[in-house]
Formats: structure tokens, sequence, C-alpha cells
């Protein structure tokens, strides 16, 4: 056969078999995902019911001792204090970069360098950045050396390994995650909308309050979403930065498996992880559904 | 319109918040080019810390294994993202709705839930752990990503062009060859430049599906945070920052771009 005729019978077939057209353009992709994404989270899920064996494996059988085990202290305080640090880390996330999300979407000459700056972070890998906050907060980093040398301090301050270094940490890590969905809802506001309430007499924390914020709610839940999510997972900075002695749950899940080697455990706890980000999902698309509804009217 | 002019004090926060993301990298770099080996104490400039780079085995194969896994894991993740976006954007068919929301899925999964579900899937399988097994799991966690970037492209282009070509005679073959692929180029390039820079940079999930001699940049890197090797982590980080930075500079280019017809001969 020619390649011209191979060429038209191939396009009659392509019309004739629209939907199988798309899937045939679908399939190996949908494949990855499903055998090296889904597939691998649904055995994941089996390990963390099944009995632990030796060496880290698993035996036949059913069980929820591995998720009966967070109901011990040891545990509720880890996974509270994981949901606590990731919902401070949001908020302060959330009162940083709203103001910059404002000015970018107000700039007009520097607009286009003010957001690439933002980007640049966004992309930038995370352990350049964690280092570079240990290189600034350790007790011969910059800043103590610094105090040290103008006499303001005799000794140096603890920074390194404390609290405060793993929500310094996670703030600098995931503030551009918040500032750019904030920053392309705000982009979009209708400015006339800002002159009308001025004309009727809205000084400007008032039209902040009730325009501005209201219309650029899409862009903070989304942005809180985008922040939250990673906190919660996240064990490189309490890794890091806090000297792994405020674990997270990610720690933990690393822990169990690579030095404790208990998989089904750490199955557990990863699948908590999972559970409580699609909750945080289902949230944010309850809001923005509302939001949307609201917006119609 | 003054009154929309930004106050003052908003100006000075905002400065300060962006003092706050990037002096840590700035001073990082500079210190880079320090001569003295311990402490922060600038004792003079120097490439010394960059030549040392290069006597080190460790991160040489680190560097070659990270291009390795970035270069096929963005070529694999490109081609298939593209395909899907092409469906997603070109074709009617059940559960279209579905699979775009399934695709969203991968990208709000924390990074160490891929990491570990992988580890049992390879070790289940007895699939040896080394470059390929890295490379399966960035095409894994990048393919979301591209079809994204490709389909926001795709859904701001002009289906004029393509009735044009068809009006005029072409078929689905040529439109697709001549008109669509160049109008979508720029889109799928800086998806690949995304993807790129996701895999030359995780550390997470590359972490727990590393074996052994297939160390990737990041996992060398990490080490060398943990054992407090400097300033050769500084010098070793600059570099990372600088590939990142260009690819990030070209992609947001690229993104920008309005289609170009002429390039469709």
């Amino acid at each position: 056969m020619n390649p011209f005729a191979l060429r038209q019978r191939a396009l009659a077939w392509f019309h004739r078999h629209k939907e199988t057209q798309a899937w045939a353009l679908l399939a190996p992709g949908f494949g990855w995902l499903v055998l090296f994404f889904l597939v691998p989270i649904v055995i994941m899920f089996a390990y963390s019911v099944m009995p632990r064996g030796e060496y880290g494996g698993v035996e036949r059988g059913f069980t929820l001792e591995h998720y009966a085990r967070f109901m011990d202290p040891l545990y509720i305080k880890i996974l509270w204090r994981t949901l606590e640090d990731s919902t401070i880390c949001t908020v302060a996330c959330l009162l940083t970069g709203y103001p910059v999300a404002y000015v970018i979407a107000r700039a007009t000459k520097w607009r286009n360098f003010l957001m690439f700056l933002v980007i640049l972070p966004f992309w930038t890998s995370f352990l350049v950045r964690t280092f570079a906050m240990i290189f600034l907060l350790r007790d011969t980093g910059l800043i103590n050396t610094m105090l040290l040398k103008l006499g303001v301090i005799t000794e140096p301050i603890l920074m390194l390994y404390t609290p405060f270094a793993v929500m310094l940490g996670l703030v600098y890590g995931f503030l551009p995650f918040m500032i750019l969905p904030i920053y392309a809802s705000l982009e979009k506001l209708d400015l006339s909308l800002l002159e009308a309430a001025e004309v009727l007499g809205a000084k400007p924390m008032a039209r902040f309050f009730r325009v501005t914020l209201p219309l650029s709610m899409p862009g903070v839940v989304a942005g809180s979403l985008l922040v939250f999510i990673p906190a919660l997972g996240s064990f490189l900075t309490s890794d890091l930065l806090g000297g792994a002695k405020e674990i997270m749950i990610g720690n933990l899940v690393q822990n169990q498996f690579t030095t404790a080697r208990n998989w089904p455990f750490g199955s557990a706890a990863s699948f908590i992880v999972m559970a409580l980000v699609l909750v945080a999902v289902m949230i944010y698309l309850r809001v923005r559904d509302r939001d949307t509804e609201l917006g119609a009217h | 319109m003054h009154s929309l002019k930004l106050p003052r004090w908003l100006v000075a926060f905002v400065a300060l918040v962006y003092a706050f993301l990037h002096i840590p990298l700035l001073v990082l770099v500079v210190f880079s080019f320090n001569a003295s080996k311990y402490g922060v104490e600038w004792t003079g400039f120097t490439t010394h810390w960059y030549a040392r780079l290069w006597e080190r085995q460790d991160i040489i194969d680190g560097l070659k294994a990270s291009v390795v896994v970035g270069v096929s894991s963005t070529l694999i993740s490109t081609l298939l993202g593209t395909l899907m976006a092409l469906a997603i954007a070109r074709h009617e068919f059940r559960g279209r709705r579905l699979m775009e929301a399934f695709l969203y899925i991968p990208i709000v999964t924390p990074e160490i839930v891929v990491g570990i579900s992988l580890l049992i899937l390879f070790v289940l399988l007895n699939f040896p752990l080394g470059l390929v097994s890295i490379v399966i799991a960035h095409v894994a966690f990048n393919i979301s990503f591209v079809v994204v970037v490709v389909l926001a492209r795709l859904q701001g282009m002009d289906r004029n062009l393509e009735e044009a070509a068809m009006i005029l005679g072409a078929d689905e073959f040529t439109t697709f060859r001549r008109i669509t692929v160049p109008l979508l180029w720029p889109g799928i390039l800086s998806g690949a430049m995304l993807a790129f820079t996701m895999s030359f940079d995780d550390y997470v999930i590359t972490s727990f599906v590393t074996g052994t001699g297939s160390s990737t940049l990041p996992i060398v890197v990490y080490t060398m945070v943990r054992k407090n090797i400097e300033p050769s982590i500084n010098a070793i980080s600059t570099i990372i920052l600088i590939i990142t930075t260009i690819l990030i500079f070209a992609a947001d280019r690229l993104g920008r771009d309005k289609p170009l017809v002429h390039s469709a001969d």
C-alpha cells in the first residue's frame, strides 16, 4: 500500500473513532500515572492495614493496630504539632504574602521584574534555600557573628535547632506559593469598583476590607491551600533546621522507612498525611464553590 | 489616579519581605567566594572552592546523574504530558472532567507520600533502585505539571488558524504539524523547562527511590549539609542557583511569548 492511501485510511479511521483517538493520546501518560502513582498509593494503603513482618516487610492478614498507635499521646503530640505548625505557617505566609501580592498588582513599570523575583525562589532548590537559612542562623552563622562583632551580644544566641528556626524555614520555603495565587486574583480586580467605592465616600481602609479583600478571597484560599499542604508533609525543614528534635509527621514517616524499618506503621502515618491533604482540598473546593455562587449574584 | 497610590509603610514592608526572600541566597553566593575556610569572616576573594568542586568525584558523579535523570524524565514527561493536554483540549471523550481532576491529585500530594509509596512498589516488584527508578518517579510527578502548562497554552490559542488551514485543504496531520505544533511549541518548551528544573532540584522523592551509586546532585548536597563540608556547599549551591535561574528565566520568557504565526513556514 502506498503511503498516501495509508494516510487516507488512517484519517478515515480517526474520523470514525473520535473517542479512540482521544484515548490513544491519553493512554501513555494516564497509564504511567496509574502504574507509578495510583497503584503505589493503593499498595501503601494495603500495607498500612497489614501486620508487620520481619525486616520491614508485611505479613498476610488485616489489622488496624498501626492506626490505633496514633492514639498514643506521643503520636497525638506529633500529629497536633504538625497541624499547629502548618496552620501558623499558613497564617504567617498570608500576613506577609498578601501585601506583596497587592503591591505587585498595583505596580506598573516594575511589575514583571517584581513577579520574576517571586517566581525565582518558587522554583529554587528547597535544599539550597534551607541551607541558606542554616548559614544565617547557626552559632557561627552570619547573624551571630555580626552581633558579636558589634558587641550587641557576648555569646551566640541559639537560633538553629529551635522551633523558631523551623517556622522561619517553613515560611521562607512556602511564601511564594501564597503570593502567586493572591496576585492572580488581585490582578483581575476591576479598579472601577474601587473608584465607585471612593466616590461613594469609603475611606481607604473601608475600601480595602469591603471591596479588595472579599474579591481576592479565591486567591487567598488557593494560596492557603498551596502553603498548608506542603507544610503538612514537610520533613526536610524540621530535619535540617529543627535538628530532628521537634519532629513532624513527615519525619515520623521517613524514620519508619529508614531507621525504624516499620513499613506498615510508616504507611499508616503517610496515609494520615494523605487524608489530611484530601480534607484540606475538599474544604478548598467547598469554599471556592460558595465564592463563585456569591460572585454570580 | 492618586487615590490608588501605595502608602509608604506598605512599600517599606514589602521591601522587607523581598529582602527576607532574597538576602539569604545572596549571602550564600557572596560567601562562596570567601577565602576563609571557617566561619563567616571575610578574609579575601577566591574561586578556590569552585576549583575544589571538580576534584570531588561524588559531585561530578552527582551532576552527571542529575543531568541524565533530568533530561530523560523531561523528555518522557513532556511527550506524555503534551499528548494528554491535546486530548483534553481538542477531543470530547467520556470522563474528561474526571481526567482533569485526576491530573491535579499528583500536584497536591505531598512529596513524601509519592516517595514512600513508590519505594514500596519497587521493593515489592524487586525492581532495582537506581537511575531508572529515579526517572520513573520523576516522570510520575512531572506529567501533571506539563499538562497544566501546555493546556493553558492550548486554551489560549486561536483555533481560527487551524480551521483556516483545513479550509485551505490541509488534512489533520498537515494542520497538526504545520500549525498546531509551531504555535504550541513555546508552551511545550516552557513545560519541559519546568519539568527539568523540578527533576534537577528534587531531593525528597529521589531520596527514597535512589540506590547505591546513583546519587543525584541534591542527594550529594544533602550529605554535604549533614557533614558540614564548606565552603564547598556554598559553591555548589551557587552553581545550582545559576542553572535554575537561567532555566526559569527562559521558561518565563517563552511562556509570555505571543504565538508566532510566521514560524509555521
